[in-house]
């Protein structure tokens, strides 16, 4: 078998080097009752032919995103990604290297890090962010989590326009870690969170795009949770929208929770991705996640080394800040090379070319009849409330060959005054011509 | 100077005036290794005996510090905050941790003695 | 390794070219390498793009004011510092990482290919179901094969770390509890666990009670069934154990555990022992996590990503967390509500269905190797930690006597009275061109040394490794600490101060003439 490097010859060696018989005699601690003798009921091994023959096969019977006109989003974006940062990544050294636990043989893991906490930190306009978490959706839990360790207070809001998946995971944790949520109404262009907190409000979670693709001041938001003692932690579900937009950290934002899986790493069916977690100089020590601190070395140079170690569950145990082991250390050197790559002139281009698609695809379909845009801004995102159910239509669409959006119906089923409403998004990829097939295709269906 | 008492958690306490001194033992921070921050109580809290009164934190390990006895913090020590490592270099002189103004003198006759702690630490070894 | 040694009269690299010595401060093929920030031609840029033509802004008055900081490089720059970065690191694709209870295995490249083909690639977790119908069944065949190998008949794929599929399984177990209307208080947890296990539990709002080891490596079943209780939720035990010992008592232990109504929750981190020869359900145990990237070969990534799927028992499977996917009427069914069979989810724990890039490549690595495969898989991982230990045993001191697992532990007994800590043992390790065994943990022995080869690793490449343990171990107690308190010497940094990066913190580059300073 190609992976194994053992000859029979070594086995047999291997085993009077030992002093038994049989590899069975190394499994005698197993009970009697639980041993398998024979083979479980799977395939034997197979080449890579083979293998290969049947994945594709499975691969083959799904619709690509490159392969239709594409607007799918609602908290994933189909973005470019630099042929440079596939190959890079597939460095050995990169690809299968482990957690930098050394730093004197993991330098690279490590400054890479420093590079990526760096440039989160750039982006969210926020003091210090970590080595990445999971991804968006477990980083806001985080966040909600340790607003309650800060504040010392056990309930958290949440806006309606925050995305849907984000607010289940916190209502999760909530439930089990053992603090409350109060999630406000996700009805479109509704701004219901400031009469909601209170003296005992930990924090205030709203996201910037939000769930509908609306963007917004939290300047206003961000002095009334003061005020109260409370945090402001901004979401960002497309983290391309900071290379135009103004960032959570200029509007008071004390936590920011982001996905950064638009910059590096492809859609991949909703995983891997990489959660961003960014916050004040003040917070460090409550911050949950791997960090890289910069150092020296016996001979005085400069080097990198994991940090503030002690906060996490390894040492900690019981006591722990979290029980977040890993980060997503290769999708975030995906990151950080395509960032590397755009640098401030490619990415505030690249945000330009998203918004400018966006408004272009705006203006051709509110020209179409049956349906009308709900948003007063957006950045690549937006919000179309349509005659007629829209899960319905992205359906009729799809069987046509455009993926049109996601209904919202999708996340919140038997809730009739959604129903109409779909996410459509366009990215640096999205050409006329798929912008002329998805206005056909409404047209169409609409009238 | 009074006498100083410990516990087995690694603590010592120090009676000075009406106030009691705490902070933790050179077996403490010698296991710990080089300490790299410190969390101290809020002034005017009450803490409770044996309960945490305060956080040390090393690079390898991060410990609670317990009261050794119930009180009110009246002093906390700023300059462990800003330079931890008098912790290491001296636990029972400068690197104390809090100070406490007792609720019962009389908890601290429960404590061991130098030469009690003494055969403690020998123990652990 | 040809035989070659060199020659008694070759200097130590000391005597030869110190730092200060080359110009560029460059050691041959070890290049320095500056931040990215520092390199910056402001205005570059590696990747070409069309400007929009004129368009009417949207974004309502909030553009961005003033510039982010990001330095711009061309492509052959970018390129150059990944590369050169790449080369400061240790890797499976470089040698042995001795790792115990990390399963540092060949990833093959095979996974990496199938897991970029784009109708894998390139599908959106929110696109019509109806659109991917190959993706349901991808994931659907991954779960068949894990049921398979634990025995267990469900599984919750969404966890994307194994701390995360832990957090999963207890927080099914609550909700199976709670169901019941069943509050219970306390998790116990062997002192031996990996310490995301007390994390985990006193997570989810319970106490953690810890359980003592016996004299021989195993949990103590008496201190762990006068520990028992009503108010008891769950045992979570690591089997084989951290120690590399199967617990030998495991089906006693799972009856005590079962027979006050507790669940069994079983730390899946050291599948790799008994995969395809043990199915964990028949040993008692009612969820076990599973570590995709130990195991099942995916990718460790200098950190992640993981995935941690949890097996469950029949009592449990109603509470997994959301998305489901199931046999429905009319094919395979993604379930993402709160309704129907999912009506008692415990709710969702990640956003989108899970680490489909992992699952991809656990696939082809399960389905490259077979039944047959991964059963050599185990043996041949326990054959090579048992072989190490037999030819270490009387180097360095074995902490329990007997066959091992797939992983030997050792403590620093041997060490006693050289002046040479576990440290240092494992950094003058990283001059001899390999990464250090885990070290220190567990915690239930002294200066615990942790050595899991994997099956991966030929004879010769262990007959090598064998002979630097043996060698380091005669110099250790020979009397010459400095060997060892100064090591690492030949690697691209030396030991790094952590003392001063854990007291004066310096997480991010900034644009401040200071900070520069300070660098240089």
């Amino acid at each position: 078998m190609r992976y194994l490097p053992l000859t029979e010859r070594d086995r047999g060696e291997m085993l009077a080097a030992i002093g038994v018989d049989s590899i069975d005699a190394l499994f005698a601690d197993v009970p009697q009752a639980a041993r398998l003798d024979g083979l479980l009921d799977l395939p034997r091994a197979t080449g890579e032919i083979e293998v290969e023959r049947q994945i594709s096969r499975m691969a083959a019977r799904n619709v690509a995103a490159g392969s239709a006109p594409f607007f799918v989003g609602a908290g994933a974006y189909r973005h470019h990604i630099p042929a440079a940062v596939d190959h890079l990544i597939q460095r050995g050294e990169f690809l299968t290297s482990y957690t930098p636990y050394q730093p004197e043989i993991s330098q690279g893991t490590l400054q890479y890090l420093f590079e990526f906490q760096t440039q989160v930190a750039l982006l969210t306009g926020m003091e210090v962010a970590n080595a990445s978490l999971y991804d968006g959706a477990t980083a806001c839990a985080e966040a909600v989590m340790m607003a309650s360790r800060v504040t010392g207070r056990r309930k958290a809001v949440l806006s309606g326009g925050l995305h849907p998946h984000y607010r289940e995971v916190c209502e999760t944790y909530a439930r089990f870690v053992g603090f409350e949520i109060t999630a406000d109404d996700p009805a479109p262009g509704r701004q219901g969170v400031a009469p909601l907190v209170d003296r005992d409000t930990s924090c205030v979670v709203v996201q910037n795009p939000d769930f509908y693709g609306e963007v917004r001041d939290y300047s206003g938001l961000a002095r009334i949770c003061h005020d109260a003692g409370a945090l402001l932690v901004v979401v960002v579900t497309e983290i391309l929208s900071l290379g135009a937009l103004r960032p959570p950290g200029e509007m008071g934002a004390d936590i920011v929770a982001a996905e950064g899986q638009s910059l590096g790493n492809a859609l991949n069916f909703g995983g891997p991705y990489v959660g961003l977690f960014a916050t004040r100089d003040k917070f460090v020590r409550q911050m949950p996640g791997r960090l890289v601190g910069q150092t020296v070395d016996a001979e005085g140079r400069r080097g990198w080394v994991l940090t503030l170690s002690t906060r996490e569950q390894h040492i900690r145990r019981e006591r722990a800040t979290s029980n977040v082991c890993t980060n997503s250390g290769l999708c975030a050197l995906a990151f950080t090379i395509h960032l590397g790559l755009l640098g401030e002139a490619g990415l505030t281009r690249l945000a330009r070319l998203n918004h400018a698609a966006a408004v272009d695809l705006a203006e051709r379909l509110e020209r179409v009849p049956g349906l009308h845009l709900v948003n007063r801004a957006f950045f690549n995102e937006f919000a179309l409330r349509l005659s007629r159910p829209a899960a319905e239509i992205v359906e009729t669409l799809a069987s046509r060959g455009v993926l049109a959006g996601v209904p919202v119906s999708r996340f919140y089923p038997g809730q009739e005054k959604l129903s109409g409403i779909l996410l459509v998004a366009a990215t640096e990829m999205t050409t006329a011509d798929d912008m002329d097939r998805l206005e056909q295709g409404l047209r169409e269906v609409l009238s | 100077m009074t006498a100083l008492r410990f516990t087995r958690d690694h603590e010592w306490i120090r009676l000075e005036g009406d106030l009691a001194v705490v902070g933790i033992t050179d077996y403490a921070q010698s296991q710990l290794g080089d300490v790299v921050y410190v969390e101290l109580p809020e002034i005017g809290r009450w803490v409770e005996k044996g309960k945490e009164a305060a956080v040390v934190e090393s690079v390898k390990a991060a410990s609670e510090v317990y009261a050794p006895v119930s009180g009110e913090v009246a002093e906390v020590n700023e300059a462990i905050a800003a330079d931890p490592a008098k912790v290491n270099a001296d636990p029972l002189g400068d690197g104390w941790f809090i100070k406490l103004r007792l609720a019962d003198p009389k908890e601290l006759d429960g404590l061991l003695d130098e030469d009690a702690y003494k055969r403690f630490v020998e123990e652990q070894r | 390794m040809s035989g070659w040694s060199p020659a008694a009269s070759v200097r130590p690299v000391k005597d030869l070219l110190g730092p200060s010595e080359t110009i560029t401060g460059n050691r041959g093929l070890q290049l320095e390498e500056k931040l990215i920030f520092e390199q910056d031609s402001p205005g570059h840029c590696g990747v070409d793009l069309p400007e929009p033509a004129p368009f009417r802004c949207r974004l309502g008055g909030l553009e961005r004011q003033g510039a982010i900081g990001l330095p711009g490089l061309s492509e052959p720059q970018i390129v150059r510092h990944f590369t050169r970065l790449s080369q400061k690191n240790y890797a499976i694709d470089t040698g042995l990482y001795p790792l115990g209870s990390c399963t540092m295995k060949h990833n093959p490249r095979l996974n990496e290919k199938l897991a970029r083909l784009p109708g894998l690639a390139d599908i959106h977790p929110l696109q019509p179901v109806s659109t991917v119908p190959g993706a349901l069944e991808l994931i659907d065949t991954l779960a068949y094969w894990l049921k398979t190998l634990t025995g267990l008949p469900a599984i919750a794929l969404s966890p994307a770390a194994g701390a995360h599929g832990e957090l999963c399984g207890i927080m099914t177990i609550r909700s199976a509890l709670e169901a019941r209307g069943d509050r219970r208080s306390r998790v116990l947890v062997p002192e031996s666990a990996h310490g995301t296990n007390p994390a985990t539990a006193a997570a989810c709002g319970y106490a953690v009670d810890p359980i003592p080891a016996n004299g021989s490596g195993r949990v103590d079943r008496a201190a762990l069934e006068a520990k028992l209780g009503l108010d008891v939720a769950a045992l979570m035990l690591t089997n084989p154990n951290t120690c590399g010992l199967f617990e030998n008592e495991i089906h006693e232990i799972a009856a005590a555990v079962h027979a006050t109504g507790a669940f069994f929750y079983c730390d899946g981190a050291n599948f790799n022992a008994i995969v395809g020869r043990v199915r964990p359900a028949d040993l008692g145990i009612d969820c076990m996590h599973l570590n995709l990237h130990k195991t099942f070969s995916t990718p460790h990534g200098g950190g992640g990503p993981g995935s941690g799927p949890v097996a469950l028992s029949s009592n449990l499977a109603p509470y997994a967390p959301l998305p489901w996917i199931i046999h429905g009427p009319g094919g395979l069914e993604l379930i993402e509500q709160r309704e129907g069979p999912a009506e008692h989810v415990l709710g969702r724990l990640k956003g989108f269905h899970g680490q489909m890039g992992m699952f991809v490549r656990a696939l082809a690595y399960m389905m490259s190797h077979g039944a047959d495969g991964l059963r050599q898989v185990a043996e041949d991982a326990v054959l090579n930690a048992n072989y190490l230990r037999t030819r270490l045993e009387d180097d360095i001191s074995l902490s329990f006597p007997g066959a091992c697992m797939h992983e030997v532990l050792f403590d620093d007994r041997f060490l006693k009275d050289s002046g040479i800590t576990t440290l240092d043992f494992a950094k003058a390790l990283i001059d001899e061109g390999y990464h250090p065994m885990t070290m220190y943990f567990p915690l239930i022995v002294h200066g615990a040394m942790l050595i899991e080869p994997t099956e991966t690793e030929s004879k010769a490449s262990l007959d090598q490794f064998i002979g630097v343990v043996k060698g380091l171990a005669a110099k250790a107690q020979s009397g010459d600490p400095s060997r060892f308190s100064n090591a690492p010497v030949l690697t691209p940094r030396r030991r790094l101060d952590e003392t001063t990066a854990a007291r004066k913190p310096v997480l991010r580059w900034r644009p401040d003439p200071a900070q520069r300073e300070a660098a240089e």
